[in-house]
């Protein structure tokens, strides 16, 4: 299991607006580099990327949720 | 008006609180919960919370704000800037419920957030503009005439953008068909309109803008402006007069703003931006932002007046107290925005607490702030701690007077802009007033010298 983690503090979202699809699903496979959402940041957005290949096994925060630096955002099943 | 919703946060919302005192006007204001002890919710009579700290569930959430006014028993709603500011259903529905908006009418404020719309009602008052299609253009044949009869380069902006956002640039006609596709895309995913529409690109430009006021029959300006030291469209320095405008081209922006605002019989404060070309010495409309500005302090300075006061009254009481030759303008004024960001790390924002906030003084020195020491500077909205600014008796003295006063800032507990702010009070280009809106992303030792 690897944890992909929040740098930065702000709130969380999954998809990159209302009513999009999201960028990564429970269940679903994900690569290297790839974004699986994005943190802002007083009105900046940083896309949150993971590093590894596998499946995303659990998002730890909600879509629109807070979150802290050091957080864990979602964790993968390397594969 | 006997008690003012002020639904906004920050600095804005301080300086609202503190004209509104002085009216004898009852303020209340809102707060997320994470502004429950904020510098303004401390200054307000009353604060009501209104959601959680993400402002789509409270500063933007139109029935909990407008609860938050009936609830507490107000009779006048001020948007400040941001927000609900430019939000004509939010402004419908604050007058539905019998209160009075500190703003202009709603259908004003749709007939400039629709940029395309506002160009058509600026060129019928006589505002210059820049070459551009006739309103939002669609693909066919027409598109490809209308392109080459203003030239290239040439851009493709989101009728619905403002503020620098949704625009595309199209350098030749071999780009403009996908170039507008993407664009009505991109359009229609930001602002839920696909509607776009062309206008010549202009290379060096200096943003230029004219501070209206109007009572919905006469109409004054008080003075204009120049914000052009820009950071990714955001203002970072502005000042007031606009320098080294030849007074051909100030006068004519002065009265065809004036002119705008008489046609469009427009209640309260707003402001009349523009493209200022100093190769061609020519000004162009860009937008009409129908709200109280960050950088009104500028023109107060150069004034005496009070913007929020004269915004309040027209509200209130419906009639301009002042005419055009009471009006007088003295000395030059800058502005320079804080901002909790992190200009050695890419501008990345800067949350924590402040340990210490200390602000200068000395004559012609305010500071517009939302923050004191030990305040929390949260994630979740605008970066904007404070404004400082400076006014003296010239351009020249009113620059080593801002060198002056910005050395005296200490704040820690957040990474801080003062670093870019006193690298560019002493750039030769803004002291010759040279700088243009793309000075600051094109002159990177800025910041290799002053981190």
């Amino acid at each position: 299991m690897t944890d992909i983690i929040s740098p930065l503090p702000g709130i969380f979202y999954r998809s990159p607006g209302p009513g999009k699809e999201p960028y990564a699903i429970e269940g679903g496979a994900v690569s290297p580099g790839q974004v699986i959402g994005v943190v802002e940041i007083m009105k900046q957005f940083s896309e949150i990327r993971c590093e590894v290949a596998g499946i995303l096994e659990r998002f730890h925060v909600a879509d629109t949720g807070t979150i802290n630096p050091g957080e864990v955002i979602a964790t993968v099943r390397e594969e | 008006m006997d008690k003012l919703l002020v639904a906004n946060r920050g600095e804005i919302a301080v300086r609202v609180i503190r004209t509104a005192r002085e009216l004898g006007i009852g303020t209340v204001v809102v707060a997320s919960e994470a502004d429950v002890e904020s510098y303004a919710a401390r200054l307000a009579d009353e604060c009501v919370v209104i959601g959680p700290a993400p402002a789509s569930q409270s500063y933007l959430d139109q029935s909990a704000v407008l609860a938050a006014a009936t609830g507490a028993g107000c009779d006048a709603v001020h948007p400040g800037y941001g927000f609900l500011s430019e939000n004509a259903s939010f402004a419908r529905r604050v007058r539905e419920a019998g209160l009075t908006w500190v703003g202009p009418s709603p259908e004003a404020i749709e007939l400039m957030g629709d940029k395309s719309r506002a160009r058509q009602a600026a060129e019928a008052a006589g505002v210059p503009t820049l070459r551009g299609s006739a309103g939002v253009v669609r693909h066919g044949d027409a598109l490809v005439a209308e392109a080459a009869a203003i030239g290239y380069p040439l851009v493709v902006k989101a009728a619905a953008g403002g503020g620098g956002r949704g625009i595309r640039r199209v350098d030749s006609a071999q780009e403009l068909i996908p170039a507008v596709g993407i664009a009505q895309a991109e359009a229609h995913a930001a602002f839920g309109s696909d509607d776009v529409y062309l206008e010549r690109f202009v290379r060096r430009a200096r943003h230029v803008e004219v501070q209206v006021l109007g009572d919905g029959v006469n109409a004054i300006h008080l003075g204009d402006r120049d914000c052009s030291m820009q950071r990714r469209q955001q203002k970072v320095v502005e000042e007031a007069p606009a320098p080294g405008l030849p007074p051909r081209v100030r006068e004519r922006i002065l009265r065809a703003s004036v002119e705008l605002v008489r046609q469009c019989r427009y209640e309260g404060l707003g402001t009349v931006e523009f493209l200022y070309d100093p190769d061609a010495e020519e000004a162009a409309f860009i937008e009409m932002n129908t709200r109280l500005q960050v950088e009104h302090p500028v023109t107060e300075m150069i004034t005496g007046l009070d913007l929020v006061r004269e915004q309040l009254l027209v509200a209130a009481g419906g009639s301009l107290r002042l005419r055009q030759e009471d009006v007088e303008f003295r000395g030059h004024a800058f502005e320079f925005r804080i901002n909790a960001e992190d200009p050695g790390n890419g501008f990345l924002p800067s949350p924590g607490i402040l340990s210490r906030v200390e602000w200068p003084g000395g004559p012609g020195v305010r500071v517009d702030s939302g923050v004191t020491t030990g305040s929390a500077v949260v994630p979740f909205y605008d970066s904007l701690l404070a404004k400082l600014i400076v006014w003296d008796s010239t351009r020249d003295a009113a620059i080593e007077r801002s060198v002056r006063a910005l050395r005296e800032v200490d704040i820690v507990g957040v990474k801080t802009t003062l670093p870019l702010l006193a690298a560019l009070i002493e750039t030769a280009e803004l002291r010759d007033g040279q700088h243009h809106s793309a000075f600051i992303e094109t002159t990177p030792q800025l910041l290799g010298a002053s981190t």
